[in-house]
């Protein structure tokens, strides 16, 4: 191939904007669908999410709340930020530091009955640890009286 | 006093850098051969200051001096000693002296063994890594300092994070950092060329090796955190997308894109400010990933404190390493005269089209890592951006970067001829059709349409590098003897680069194993129970309960079977850890090279009224996944092999003495 020099250039110039506008498109297109949106309980008191949606939801297992079915393997438990609470059912392993009382963070959708049903609850790292998407709904919810994040 | 003779030392080793970044970089200017040979004694006084900082923290936690602060949170007297000294690092102070220890050790290198570097590129190469020293000696005293007394001392320290009590954690950083910290001296030579304003084969071969050993080491860190995700957090895993995880793997790629232009920089003499360009970019991504995972605005077990003070000194220190470097690439770049030119299908034409394509799958990473911070900063709302994102973008642009991989190494410099190379990879096409029609058709189950064509990919790469090594020897064209004696004399760079696309092919073949054709069993068993799954036998013979060092351990057993052959036995554990009181998941796996059986326990079912022993059990048939690991340390070897060329081991040649007149000198002003 004999080019000149500017069209030499031209060539890589035109590969890296075709890379560029490839990348674009994917990046667009995989945003339209995979963007994944936090609520809490009271967030969803206020606005409807679309049915079929994936997000996530967050705010505190309450106390008392967690019950296992029969088949050993589905739990079902209560997310609340203690103005509004959210049922939420869940089949699969529960993260190592999953308790009543504590921050939980799970992602999944809503069904037709209010009922969230969750495919995965997130796994967190420390006992004292408070997701800060949780701890911010909570003090939204004028239940934090905090300064800083509980840690 | 020991901590106070560390914490002196500390002190010491910030000053010794702030000399060292000053006086020789002016002497460099004004051409002052005395200020200049400071340099290199102030950097090896340095490393020794931090030498003993170092020291005098790991012993503080060797002994357990739980007077020290750091010590009394990270350490508790009951662990194992491994982890006390792995605790040195294990929290986010000490982790801070590991980086600049390593940081001191590169430059002392440079200042010991660089004798054939050009006396002012030396001194300002080695400038510029003090003043990342400075930034970090000083983040380091200033935001967070690890040999803070408590008064009084506390009986027991509050123990490591018990996730961190692993082998795998306990290496991991180090390697990390080993990577991390050597993108620094590319980055501290590509600031150093921009000062002088000349950059030429003889740089790109001193940068090179550089690259290389982060590069390796970066490699083999990020290959060891993800093995220990897969069996430590019990979830069949290897690779979740975390932010914590991307911010590991875009340097990876920004440095993988460098090596390969390092590699036409030093051979062709062109690509020059695009691989300074890199240079700076890598280590900024570098930097930026500890500033993600330092400063507490990414949630994970990295995470170590949310002081909004330390936050904003990193990110101070990166808006002024990032801008000032760019804005002299900005200045002096120009100055920067392009070399030979090449025709688009060339070896050149390859590696070039390798780096946009892996820049761009960088910038992919980065926005998905990065998208939910600037939302969330912008009042747009809380998201995450999850695996499904990275698996659209980053997936298929890693496509012709493997396709181009086995090509590249086929096209000769400057022209080429692309149906001759591709005819040559004939094998490699065969094999990789046969693998995917293989693939597609021994699968039973429904399978993702990518994940045949995903197997073939590999197969054509892995192939692929083994004929283009077939070819340097010529293998089969000559006696068995004489192609022996050409193998013996191949430079070991051609090995290095055999090796490492071969481990890539692997790791590829891996990932789309595990992700496509693994099964997944979610049961409750009782003692007695046996599952089947993929040919094998899963019997549960029940749960013990035993004690470690410092937890108390639940140990299952399973014993596998296969057609009534005994394979293996199985322990998979829960760990409580008594001082923090967690619990941990140690899955327990038995690999057969092809593929790994794996097994979890989540919990008694005793707590749910059923007192027969039974639990509630995970076990994970997950094909090909050791490849990955298997891959990542061939790649890591491959890297070393290159970095023993004896080219790069005896050094650059001299620069040469008729140098074009394209490059101006730097101005003395």
């Amino acid at each position: 191939m004999k080019l000149k020099r500017k069209h030499r250039r031209l060539v890589f110039v035109v590969a890296g904007m075709t890379s560029l506008l490839i990348a674009a498109g994917l990046v667009l297109n995989a945003f339209e669908d995979n963007l994944v949106f936090f609520y809490s309980p009271s967030d969803l008191a206020e606005k409807t999410v679309p049915e079929g949606r994936r997000f996530r939801l967050g705010g505190l297992v309450e106390e008392g709340s967690v019950k296992r079915l029969a088949d050993g393997l589905t739990v079902e438990f209560i997310v609340t930020d203690l103005v509004a609470t959210v049922p939420v059912t869940y089949r699969g392993p529960l993260p190592d530091l999953f308790r009543e009382g504590q921050g939980v963070v799970t992602e999944g959708k809503m069904d037709a009955g209010g009922l969230f049903v969750a495919d995965n609850v997130l796994a967190k790292h420390d006992e004292n640890y408070m997701p800060p998407e949780v701890a911010e709904a909570l003090r939204a919810a004028g239940q934090w009286q905090g300064e800083t994040d509980p840690q | 006093m020991i901590a106070e003779i560390g914490h002196f030392a500390l002190i010491l080793a910030f000053l010794t850098a702030i000399v060292q970044g000053s006086l020789p970089m002016i002497g460099a200017h004004r051409g002052n051969a005395a200020w200049m040979a400071l340099a290199r004694p102030a950097s090896v006084a340095q490393l020794l200051f931090i030498v003993v900082a170092f020291a005098a923290l790991m012993y503080g936690f060797v002994v357990s001096d739980f007077s020290i602060k750091n010590v009394a949170d990270n350490s508790n007297s009951a662990m194992p000693m491994l982890y006390k000294v792995s605790s040195t690092w294990g929290s986010h102070e000490g982790s801070l002296v590991l980086w600049v220890l390593i940081l001191a050790l590169f430059g002392a290198i440079v200042a010991v063994s660089g004798g054939n570097l050009p006396p002012s590129l030396r001194t300002r190469v080695l400038g510029v890594q003090a003043w990342i020293a400075v930034g970090f000696l000083s983040f380091s005293l200033l935001t967070s300092n690890p040999f803070l007394r408590l008064d009084p001392a506390p009986l027991d320290g509050r123990s490591l994070n018990p996730l961190l009590q692993d082998p795998g954690m306990a290496y991991h950083p180090p390697f990390l950092y080993v990577g991390y910290v050597g993108f620094s001296m590319a980055f501290s030579f590509a600031v150093a060329a921009l000062i002088e304003g000349r950059v030429d084969a003889a740089w790109a071969r001193w940068v090179r090796p550089w690259t290389l050993a982060a590069w390796s080491f970066l490699t083999l860190g990020i290959g060891m955190g993800s093995w220990w995700a897969y069996y430590e957090l019990g979830w069949g895993g290897f690779w979740f997308w975390d932010p914590v995880e991307n911010s590991s793997f875009m340097p990876w790629l920004a440095g993988t894109a460098l090596l390969h232009s390092a590699i036409v920089c030093e051979k062709r003499n062109t690509l020059k400010s695009w691989t300074i360009l890199l240079a700076i970019v890598t280590f900024s991504l570098s930097l930026l990933g500890t500033f993600l995972v330092r400063s507490g605005v990414l949630t994970s077990v990295h995470a170590f404190a949310t002081d909004p003070a330390r936050g904003a000194f990193i990110l101070g220190f990166l808006i002024l390493v990032i801008g000032g470097s760019l804005t002299l690439y900005a200045i002096r770049a120009p100055l920067l005269k392009g070399g030979g030119l090449f025709a688009p299908i060339s070896r050149e034409g390859a590696l070039v089209l390798n780096n946009l394509l892996l820049t761009t799958a960088c910038a992919t990473v980065f926005l998905g890592t990065l998208y939910p911070l600037f939302l969330d900063a912008l009042g747009g709302g809380k998201v995450s951006v999850g695996p499904p994102f990275f698996n659209a973008t980053f997936g298929p642009l890693m496509v012709p970067v493997i396709a181009i991989a086995a090509i590249g190494p086929l096209l000769p410099w400057k022209r080429a001829d692309l149906a001759g190379a591709i005819g040559r990879l004939k094998l490699a096409l065969v094999v990789a059709l046969a693998v995917s029609f293989l693939a597609w058709y021994l699968t039973t189950g429904s399978v993702p349409s990518w994940a045949p064509i995903g197997m073939g990919l590999a197969a054509w790469l892995f192939i692929g590098s083994l004929v283009e090594f077939a070819e340097r020897i010529k293998l089969f064209r000559m006696s068995a003897l004489k192609s022996w004696n050409r193998a013996r004399h191949l430079p070991r760079s051609a090995y290095g680069m055999t090796m490492a696309h071969c481990g890539v092919a692997l790791v590829l073949a891996g990932i789309i194993g595990s992700q496509a054709w693994q099964v997944e069993t979610i049961r409750v068993m009782a003692p007695g129970d046996s599952v089947e799954m993929a040919g094998y036998e899963f019997a549960f013979r029940g749960v013990r309960q035993l004690k470690g060092p410092n937890y108390n351990i639940d140990r299952g057993e399973f014993v596998v079977t296969r057609g009534g052959v005994p394979v293996t036995r199985l322990f998979p554990e829960k760990r409580f850890y008594t001082v923090q009181k967690t619990l941990t998941t140690e899955a327990a796996i038995h690999t057969t090279w092809i593929a790994d059986l794996y097994v979890a326990i989540d919990e008694s079912r005793a707590a749910a009224g059923e007192g027969d022993g039974s639990w509630s059990i995970r076990i994970y048939y997950n094909p090909l996944v050791p490849w990955i690991w298997l891959g990542a340390v061939i790649m890591m070897l491959g890297g070393l092999v290159s970095l023993s060329d004896r080219r790069l081991r005896v050094g650059a040649p001299r620069r040469a003495k008729s140098r074009a007149p394209e490059i101006p000198s730097p101005q003395p002003a």
